[in-house]
């Protein structure tokens, strides 16, 4: 595999002494799905503007294929963006958005041109939508204009900020999974910023966490949901009990009146709730060190009631294990 | 109520523009004096006779174009400058004096302006004339164009400009072919609002202008001092008309969109 991207100790602070990126490294791979994932504040969407070129980086540099994008002007960097907001030109038409940066970027001959833009019509399903105006269509297809204006110009890398977040959430799963394909299809390499861990999860080759400025960890999703290095990573990928140090995901505490036999970890509960979500409950326990702990259990292994006095257990393999 | 609500309200339009509708009444008739006599165009008639009258219209149409032109670009300009640069002293400094020059009573800039070419004029050799008048112009034009087109920047999507950039466009491109069109409503109304000030203005223009460049305010002014005549009727409301159309389609213009 190739590296595509790489940042070298990116780092953004501000007149204000706010520090937005903090010594930020990392490689991307030719091809590859990654996603940053983050709180908002944390730092991600300051990452993609610093690689776009909107802002310039106060250490560090971007390299893209090898060569350092130290200076140049957003314009002449091989990378594309797609907005939050998409940012479609709203007194263009959908082929004369998708055709902007083939006319200015890439400067191509009309009939070079006009048949980029049929394939990206195609690729997106907007074939016969490219008269309209962007006011004239629905999210969906706002956020299809927007992927094909940049596709189309064949970046090295695809800048994706929070794409998602402005469609309604019937439709994100839908759009989430034909991102993916798309993105297989074309076989450009995708930068995602989310702050959704489900997003990140579902879609990513690989994920980095930012926290405050900071890269906390970079690894493929299993890595940082079963495996997360610091405390911060395990709790924004899910739900994590942490009892007497170590930390256990809902779906891997289990429940029972009588405590396991073998190798097992198991600590003595009081079950305070119990939650009915139609696949699964949640059963909410307190242990006597006061500590709460959720355990997500299939509804088949019967319900528990307030006030019970169960055991709480797990398998050690199923621990996460993190410094503070 | 409901009633003398509605005769309140009516009570107040007459009031506001019941002085115009005499202007125009008299305008259209036959007779010099405020009697009515019956009706006639000849006043209209005589406007456009009048080489005066007809000279001062020009000079007013040169002024007004001119001063409209430049302050436009200038202002627009400035305001694109402003909405860019977000932060910082000189441009919050400006945003917060900009202001200052529109409420600035037109007696107290026009006194200042003089007091200004004045002061020039002792290092170059030059007169009041056109060019003072139409500097002048230009320099009050400026802020409500500044205004005007500032407010429709705030209401444009600051990512569009980043999104052109992105896309291979340099900034100049980018202006051009991005925000340039879709400022274009707040330019044109900025651009008919600063001719109407400038064709109307008296105070200003009366104090800066030489003797090759009397406007028609001042002529209007001159002649309704000697005494009210139905040319100066006749004129006004054909002013009071063109200005009216004006203002409604800058009006048209600024909420478009």
């Amino acid at each position: 595999m190739d590296a595509v991207l790489e940042l070298r100790k990116l780092s953004k602070s501000y007149a204000n002494h706010h520090v937005a990126v903090s010594g930020v490294s990392l490689t991307l791979q030719q091809g590859e799905f990654f996603s940053l994932l983050g709180p908002s504040g944390c730092g991600k969407t300051t990452t993609l503007r610093l690689i776009a070129g909107f802002e310039e980086p106060t250490d560090g540099d971007v390299l893209l294929k090898g060569v350092s994008l130290r200076g140049l002007p957003p314009y002449a960097r091989n990378v594309s963006t797609v907005f939050q907001n998409y940012a479609l030109f709203p007194h263009m038409t959908v082929r004369e958005n998708i055709e902007f940066g083939l006319r200015h970027k890439a400067q191509m001959r009309t009939a070079e041109r006009e048949k980029r833009v049929a394939d990206a019509l195609g690729m997106v399903r907007l074939t016969g939508k490219e008269s309209r105006f962007p006011a004239q269509l629905s999210g969906g297809e706002r956020q299809r204009v927007a992927l094909a204006r940049s596709l189309v110009l064949e970046p090295d890398v695809l800048l994706l900020d929070e794409p998602l977040s402005a469609l309604d959430p019937n439709l994100r799963k839908q759009v989430r999974s034909e991102l993916k394909s798309l993105q297989r299809r074309v076989g450009i390499t995708f930068l995602f910023i989310t702050h959704d861990q489900e997003e990140a999860l579902s879609l990513s080759d690989r994920i980095g966490v930012m926290n405050q400025g900071r890269l906390e960890q970079v690894g493929t999703p299993q890595e940082v949901y079963l495996r997360p290095r610091t405390r911060f990573v395990a709790d924004f990928l899910g739900t994590v009990n942490w009892i007497n140090g170590v930390g256990v995901r809902p779906e891997a505490t289990r429940i029972s009146y009588q405590p396991p036999g073998g190798g097992e970890r198991a600590v003595p509960a009081v079950v305070e709730s119990s939650l009915f979500l139609g696949n699964c409950l949640h059963i909410r326990t307190r242990l006597i060190t006061g500590e709460p702990v959720v355990a997500e259990v299939s509804r088949l292994n019967g319900s528990y009631g307030r006030g019970e006095t169960v055991h709480v257990w797990w398998h050690p393999q199923d621990e996460i294990i993190c410094p503070q | 109520m409901k009633r003398a609500l509605s005769l309140y309200a009516a009570a107040i339009y007459l009031f506001l523009h019941l002085p115009l509708a005499v202007l125009a009444v008299f305008s259209f008739n036959s007779s010099r004096f405020t009697v009515w006599e019956g009706f006639s165009p000849r006043w209209y008639q005589a406007v456009f006779r009048d080489p005066h009258l007809a000279e001062a219209a020009l000079n007013s149409l040169i002024i007004a174009f001119t001063a409209t032109a430049a302050g436009t670009v200038i202002g627009t300009l400035c305001a694109y400058g402003l909405w860019k640069q977000k932060t910082g002293l000189l441009p919050n400094f400006i945003k917060s004096t900009l202001y200052l020059s529109l409420v600035t009573p037109e007696i107290v800039m026009g006194v200042s302006l003089l007091a200004f070419y004045q002061w020039v004029f002792r290092f170059l050799d030059v007169q009041l004339g056109m060019h003072t008048v139409v500097l002048a112009h230009v320099m009050f034009s400026i802020a409500y164009v500044v205004v005007v087109a500032l407010a429709r920047l705030r209401t444009l999507d600051p990512s569009l400009e980043e999104a052109a950039l992105d896309l291979g466009a340099t900034e100049w491109v980018a202006f051009r072919k991005v925000t340039l069109p879709q400022l274009m409503p707040g330019v044109a109304a900025a651009a008919l609002l600063a001719f109407t000030i400038s064709i109307d203005d008296y105070v200003i223009t009366s104090l800066v202008a030489g003797v090759d460049s009397e406007t028609l305010p001042m002529v209007i002014y001159a002649m309704a001092r000697r005494g009210g005549s139905p040319l100066v009727n006749a004129v006004s409301s054909l002013i009071a008309v063109i200005l009216g159309v004006m203002i409604v389609a800058s009006e048209r213009l600024r909420r478009s969109s």
